[in-house]
């Protein structure tokens, strides 16, 4: 096969790939697992306060 | 009580501390060639000249600054997010003292005059390889912490530090292949426009994952955090994180405009650089509108000030940069000060302020304290350094734009109309407000050092126990 063929199908399949992260990104069924990820980094913070909650507890 | 496992929180703090050292020892260095460039008697020095100078102060702000900000930050935000230990203690050792030995090879060596002589490459082929070992085994670190995480999701932050780690490895051996011919001396495997271009495939993707993607890791963690508040899209924030990675990587041929490299990579290069305008653009967004609902917590609260004033910045030389790769604006800007102005609108605005700003949240949360010792000369801190990015970028600007219209100038009969040395002179109150710019900016850091001293001297280090499950 022609190397310039091989590279127009690799783009315009890239390219197909990445519409369809587009679409994946945007479609319902991400919704509450993209919430839940986005709340990851404050999450912890809750623990922590927590934590702190325990330990003047047990002092 | 249960025994608990801590994070690993000493390479973190190794990292942070060292961040502001060589922050202050790169600045310091960039200080003495701008004044060198107003007072060239200060050349006095084969090993303190220039041009070997020049080299040490984009590798130490770059590599030693940038890069330790980035360890000490990925670092924390994969273990806090992923609820686990950071993979292999030992290794994580390591990547801090081979990535602070290179950092001292690079301080000797370039003032020697050792180079191979590729912009933000120039260390020599030993060296090369023990970045190359340091950065494989920041890879194990990072992505077997990924592997062992207790949490469902991979959160965004990670992503974009794991792109930088994965691209800055693949970008830095394909570049440095070398042929030595001595323990000092070795020459690029490439040769013509092959070697330009992989230098500059090298450079631009230098300045999009090891200055972009991996301070937007820090972003996406440190400005949700500091605002309280989840990132504004994270449907967005996936899309930003793809459209970057396919568009980057065809933008390094702008550096290259008006040279041998074929004309269709350069308008590819140009092309690739427009586009990559939305996802910049998108990322930002994200960022600040991650504040909508806590925008009276930027009032009052100097490090939500340093974060959002350093996507403003991300986002003005983001416009800036491709309006530049354009081939006829690139025509009035290439090798002018234009360049280093936007190069600094980007360093010490975005990567540096973003930088600090995530700092001031982590240190003092890695000696058991809650706050800085004082937030007062933070809030100092970021004006000094504002008013010291504007003055540097204001004045580059100028110079920029007046040396390329000097010399595009001719006269009627064909004959240029200035010579260059008429150009240089007239670039010299320039330089000396750049350098006041920089003066401003550096003594910001001081303010820091002193600032993060009180905050650690006398405290305990403090390793937090590892998050536990949420559900258990």
């Amino acid at each position: 096969m022609d190397v310039n063929l091989m590279r127009s199908i690799i783009t315009t399949v890239l390219f197909v790939v990445f519409i369809g992260i587009v679409l994946w990104a945007w479609s319902k069924g991400r919704r509450a697992d993209f919430e839940a990820a986005a709340r990851l980094p404050l999450d912890d913070d809750l623990a922590e306060q927590q934590l702190a909650r325990d330990r003047r507890v047990q002092q | 009580m249960q025994e608990q496992s801590t994070y690993n929180y000493n390479v973190v703090r190794q990292f942070s501390i060292m961040t502001v050292v060589w922050g202050i020892v790169g600045m310091l260095v960039g200080l003495f060639i701008a004044a060198q460039l107003i007072w060239p008697e200060l050349n006095f020095a084969s090993w303190l000249s220039y041009g070997r100078l020049r080299p040490l102060h984009t590798n130490a702000v770059v590599f030693a600054f940038g890069g330790s900000a980035l360890f000490a930050t990925s670092y924390y935000v994969v273990q806090r997010t992923c609820h686990a230990r950071l993979f292999c203690d030992r290794l994580a050792a390591f990547t801090f003292w081979g990535w602070q030995a290179v950092i001292v090879l690079a301080a000797v060596t370039l003032p020697m005059g050792y180079t191979s002589s590729k912009e933000y490459a120039e260390l020599e082929w030993p060296i090369d390889i023990l970045i190359a070992l340091v950065w494989v085994a920041y890879a194990v670190v990072f992505f077997g912490t990924i592997v062992k995480r207790k949490t469902p999701h991979i959160y965004v932050a990670n992503w974009f530090f794991g792109a930088f780690i994965l691209t800055v490895a693949v970008l830095h051996i394909v570049n440095s292949a070398a042929i030595p011919v001595s323990l000092t001396k070795s020459y690029s495997a490439y040769a013509g426009v092959q070697d330009a271009m992989v230098q500059w495939w090298y450079g631009h993707n230098a300045v999009g994952f090891f200055l972009t993607a991996g301070f937007l890791g820090m972003m996406y963690y440190f400005i949700p955090k500091q605002a309280g508040r989840p990132v504004y899209s994270y449907r967005l924030s996936v899309v930003h994180f793809w459209s970057l990675i396919f568009t980057y990587m065809w933008a390094g041929p702008h550096h290259l405009h008006y040279t041998a490299l074929p004309d269709w990579a350069q308008s590819i290069g140009m092309l690739f650089s427009l586009v990559l305008l939305a996802p910049s653009w998108g990322g930002m967004i994200n960022g600040i509108m991650t504040l909508s609902g806590a925008w009276h917590k930027l009032r009052t609260d100097p490090i939500l000030k340093f974060l959002v004033v350093s996507l403003s910045f991300y986002g003005m030389s983001t416009f800036e940069g491709p309006m530049m790769a354009i081939k006829t604006v690139n025509a009035l800007s290439h090798y002018t000060d234009w360049t280093v102005g936007h190069v600094h609108s980007g360093a010490l605005g975005w990567v540096g302020m973003v930088s600090i700003g995530s700092l001031y949240y982590l240190i003092p949360r890695l000696y058991g304290r809650t706050e800085m010792y004082s937030m007062q000369l933070v809030t100092l801190h970021f004006w000094v350094a504002t008013i010291g990015i504007v003055l540097y970028i204001a004045a580059m600007w100028i110079a920029g734009v007046m040396q390329g219209l000097m010399w595009r100038a001719v006269n009627p009969d064909g004959t240029l109309t200035y010579a260059f040395v008429e150009s240089v002179k007239a670039t010299y109150p320039y330089y000396a407000v750049r350098l006041l710019g920089g003066l401003l900016y550096f003594s910001g850091m001081l303010i820091m050092a002193w600032n993060v001293w009180k905050t650690v001297a006398g405290q305990k280090a403090v390793d937090m126990p590892v998050t536990a499950a949420a559900h258990a």
